[in-house]
């Protein structure tokens, strides 16, 4: 009887929107009085953080401090079409809409601004610190404020954008499975080492590393938050989750959480991750959606991680310690299959 | 314990780092609230009078419901009213009608018989939540038990019970034509035969549940003018608000959903079953209604992440090169479709994986069972297919006796090649993935490997190409359950083949209605072609029954431009950037815990 130690690895990549396209994403934007922007959806946020990346979105392409930006979601009666969130489509969909209200917003910013200051709109810039500038002449320049006041109640002017992002929806073929499934993917490759303990049939997974390729990320606290997040949903996926137990059989279905087995918090295994970054050409800044495909890579990981370990090809998930202990029966014992 | 790096020194010529606010790690918007209790989530917006709803639910798997007997709990105390399937107006939907997807096939209440463990026969609304689970307990139902099918392959068998009478066939009917959606590229039984080694196996995946923190859940009451408002936690507001005008046959103008903040979600929350439920209750009342699952509904009744079989087989040469790649796929549905048949068209486009393969067929089925309809879960329709391609490669490698790594590098999609749905593979990165994760763990990679690149060596020669295919007809709708077909796996004779070259358009995002809606190029951040979204293969039009097609229908690949202007000295550095400058404009101080006042009481309860 023994504790056998074993590495595996995997790689993966991921479709990022909804299939086929057909999913339309909209967003307004408009300042109040004195240059604030707020930003109306129908994103939903689930706590993957839609609200804070389209506020981030906003902000960079206004070109207006964060935290003059407010993120209002989802009221039917105000919030323009979403199709909700789900697919990975929340940053590259509804982003892109953001974007697009935004950009329109501030072309009429910079409009009102270059009447006040009397010059060309195509020669102002914005600091990102709520001032908009004539290029290569910073002290001439007006707040962002200031614009806004102007533009209202001297100017008629709204400091408005409407956007809206579409991949329009096409077919899959009949015979061929030809399609345009999305347009941009993620990537991710991952090492698990584990131990397998023989006796009881007990898998402990000791630590991840990991790379993910994401576009960009957009904030990287939300990235990381994902990833740590999505690694520990592969885990639990792999060796714990199942509502049935012994499909297709529906017996012993769990009902709370005391018989739905999952990790604690304190059993979030060490993670060691490299973020790659490279943009796709109609993402948002080029960032892509990690929260979906992150946890995909562990579940293949871990099995040829324990197979790696003690010779037993798991292929049906959960690998619970009764599916590792029947597989050591019928090999005779553990049979390690050398270091990696 | 857990480390993360920024690795800005890959595709750094790519990019342009010096954005203002993007990369930036800002504090979430919401986060204060979240943390201290005071976001207010559906279940936080009380009413004065608010009734409960809870439902009754089948203990069969297949059951034709004989009589209903409602009385004895109709007068029981605080009951207001009993609802049956008769109370809902268009007692029939599918969740993706709303995209032109799928027949209606599934009622919001069941009324002629019942298709699964847990499905709703009838509603008690109540003054208290205990009094209407009382009165759930005191509704009498007669069922005529049916034979059940709970595996997939039993449903495709000629005598299996049929489950839902919309799909006869136990099987979603792809394009009006087969009972199964087809990839077909190349000619996988050419590859088997000239392949060293066949590797086959089959994988499986259990249900499993999305396991949010906070229950589906709504509160719906009438508004004023004959509107009703409904609180919701729904991932998809639209969704939610466009089933329910079409259930309770309202006009959508009539509705006003709000949400946007849900206790977590990972797809559990798509299905719009809860919103319609509780806005019926409200309409029927004419008070405010709550209607949300509790655990042991969330677990067992609502929709899980449904199991799927999948079988591979792969042609290998001693080299390590896949050259054939077939897949049988089924996925567990449960009695009705919802997104399942979706998920499948995604899960085939998604094929043979991150892999360049120059042959590649699959057959996948989406099958109805007596089980709890399955529905999205983060990785829909991708994760058990992965499960199924990682651990088919870890076996691939075994018999060829490859470092498992260099296989996967040595197979790895590029920039360039062709992928089996017929599009160019871009903006690729596996490669760099496997070797800077091999790095981080010290697994030791051949030269060869650590020198690969996505940008590198992609749709060059039959890379890049796709190739003349072998067809079949077999798996027409209804032919299985007739007996004429048996086999489930792609066919091994052909009955029609389609030339070489054989693509049409790539669709791109729709271009701006108005230039003012468009960034300017330079503040994007990243290079981007001149036409998005411009053909990326020659349409199918310009070569039929051609067997090789003019070298001009698929023009070479030409690797796009790096970024320009480059960035000002991108940071090699790994480090991740400094943390945000967000500095709050007051001390934070709502959080304090007042005199008096219970912690736990959040302030939109106090009333």
């Amino acid at each position: 009887m023994a504790i056998h130690k074993g590495r595996g690895f995997a790689c993966i990549n991921y479709p990022i929107g909804m299939n086929l396209g057909g999913d339309p994403a909209q967003a307004l934007v408009h300042s109040t009085p004195d240059g604030k922007f707020m930003v109306a959806l129908s994103a939903i946020d689930l706590g993957q953080g839609m609200k804070s990346v389209t506020r981030q979105i906003a902000s960079e392409t206004l070109g207006v401090p964060v935290e003059d930006v407010y993120v209002d979601t989802a009221d039917s009666d105000t919030g323009p079409h979403d199709m909700g969130s789900f697919a990975s489509r929340g940053t590259h969909r509804v982003g892109n809409a953001v974007i697009r209200a935004s950009a329109e917003a501030r072309k009429q910013m910079m409009e009102a601004a270059a009447e006040e200051l009397e010059v060309n709109a195509a020669d102002l810039d914005t600091d990102g610190k709520g001032n908009i500038h004539v290029k290569g002449a910073p002290s001439r320049s007006i707040t962002v404020a200031d614009t806004a006041m102007a533009a209202q109640f001297k100017q008629g002017r709204t400091l408005s954008g409407r956007g809206i992002f579409l991949i329009p929806p096409s077919e899959a073929d009949a015979e061929t499975g030809e399609m345009t499934p999305v347009t941009c993917f993620a990537h991710a490759a991952l090492v698990i080492d584990l131990e397998v303990d023989d006796e009881t049939g007990e898998v402990t997974v000791t630590q991840i590393n990991s790379a993910y390729e994401v576009g960009r990320a957009l904030n990287p606290r939300l990235v990381e938050q994902q990833l740590i997040g999505g690694a520990w949903m592969g885990v639990s996926h792999a060796l714990y989750e199942t509502t049935e137990p012994y499909y297709p059989d529906r017996s012993h279905g769990p009902t709370d959480f005391n018989t739905y087995l999952m990790p604690g918090p304190g059993q979030i295994v060490p993670h060691h991750i490299a973020v790659l970054e490279r943009p796709a050409e109609d993402a948002p800044f080029g960032g892509k959606g990690p929260g979906e495909m992150c946890a995909n890579p562990v579940l293949p990981a871990i099995a040829n991680a324990i197979y790696n370990a003690v010779g037993v090809r798991c292929d049906r998930l959960p690998i619970t310690p009764e599916k590792v202990l029947r597989g050591l029966q019928a090999n005779g014992g553990a049979k390690p299959q050398g270091l990696r | 314990m857990t480390s993360v790096e920024f690795r800005k020194d890959i595709f750094a010529d790519e990019r342009d780092d010096t954005l203002k606010e993007i990369g930036k790690p800002t504090i979430r918007q919401d986060i204060l609230g979240h943390v201290t209790g005071r976001t207010r989530y559906f279940d936080d917006h009380l009413f004065d009078g608010l009734l409960h709803m809870r439902a009754v639910r089948s203990p069969h798997h297949h059951a034709r419901i004989r009589r209903i007997d409602t009385d004895a709990a109709g007068r029981m105390p605080g009951v207001r009213r009993v609802v049956t399937a008769r109370d809902v107006p268009v007692n029939l939907n599918t969740l993706l009608s709303l995209i032109n997807f799928g027949r209606d096939d599934e009622p919001l209440c069941a009324h002629d018989k019942v298709r699964y463990l847990g499905e709703t026969v009838a509603w008690i609304i109540a003054d208290t939540e205990r009094q209407a689970r009382d009165a759930v307990a005191a509704v009498r139902v007669e069922y005529e038990l049916l034979p059940h099918v709970l595996d997939v392959e039993e449903a495709l068998k000629p005598g299996a019970p049929v489950v839902n009478e919309v799909y006869p066939n136990n099987t979603f009917d792809y394009h009006d034509k087969y009972d199964h959606q087809k990839l077909r590229f190349g000619d996988v039984n050419a590859g088997f035969a000239r392949a060293d080694h066949i590797v086959e196996a089959e994988y499986q995946m259990s249900p499993i549940e999305q396991a949010p923190i906070e229950t589906c859940g709504a509160i719906a009451a009438p508004e004023q003018n004959g509107r009703f408002v409904c609180h919701t936690n729904t991932q998809a507001l639209f969704f939610s608000l466009g089933t329910t005008a079409k259930l309770l046959n309202i006009a959508s103008s009539r509705l006003h959903f709000i949400g946007g903040t849900a206790g977590g979600g990972f797809g559990g929350k798509v299905d719009s079953i809860v919103e319609p439920t509780a806005v019926l209750g409200a309409m029927l009342t004419g008070k405010p209604v709550k209607f949300a699952w509790d655990r042991y509904e969330e677990m067992q009744v609502g929709a899980p992440r449904g199991g799927e079989r999948w079988r591979i087989k792969d042609g290998v040469m001693r080299d390590g090169r896949i050259v054939a790649r077939q897949f049988t796929g089924f996925f567990d549905s449960g009695a009705y479709m919802r997104l399942s048949p979706y998920a499948i068209i995604k899960g085939t486009g998604h094929l043979p994986g991150p892999y360049s393969i120059p042959n590649v067929s699959s057959n996948v089925y989406c099958v109805v069972t007596n089980r709890t309809p399955a529905t999205a879960m983060r990785g829909f329709g991708i994760t058990a297919v992965d499960f199924s391609i990682e651990c088919h490669m870890d076996r691939v490698a075994e018999v060829v006796g490859m470092n498992p790594i260099d296989l996967r590098i040595l197979n790895a999609y590029r920039d360039g090649d062709m992928k089996a749905h017929r599009r160019r593979a871009k903006n690729t990165a596996l490669i760099e993935c496997c070797q800077v994760a091999a790095g981080k763990a010290d697994w030791a990679i051949s030269p060869d490997s650590a020198a690969a690149s996505s940008l590198r060596g992609g749709g060059v020669g039959e890379r890049g190409e796709i190739p003349e295919t072998v067809t079949d007809d077999e798996g027409r709708v209804g032919e299985r359950r007739a007996g004429r077909t048996a086999d489930t796996a792609p066919a091994t004779r052909g009955t029609g083949r389609i030339a070489a070259g054989q693509a049409s358009a790539a669709v791109g995002a729709v271009p701006v209605q108005n230039p003012d809606m468009e960034i300017e190029v330079e503040r994007i951040g990243h290079r981007i072609a001149a036409a998005q979204g411009a053909p990326a293969a020659a349409p199918r039009a310009t070569a039929p029954g051609t067997a090789t097609p003019p070298r001009a229908d698929t023009p070479a690949y030409a690797p796009p431009p790096a970024y320009a202007p480059p960035p000002a000295a991108p940071p090699a550095s790994a480090a991740p950037p400094p943390p945000g400058s967000y500095q709050p404009d007051q001390p934070f101080s709502r959080g304090v815990n007042r005199p008096g006042t219970s912690r736990f009481l959040s302030g939109t309860r106090r009333r």
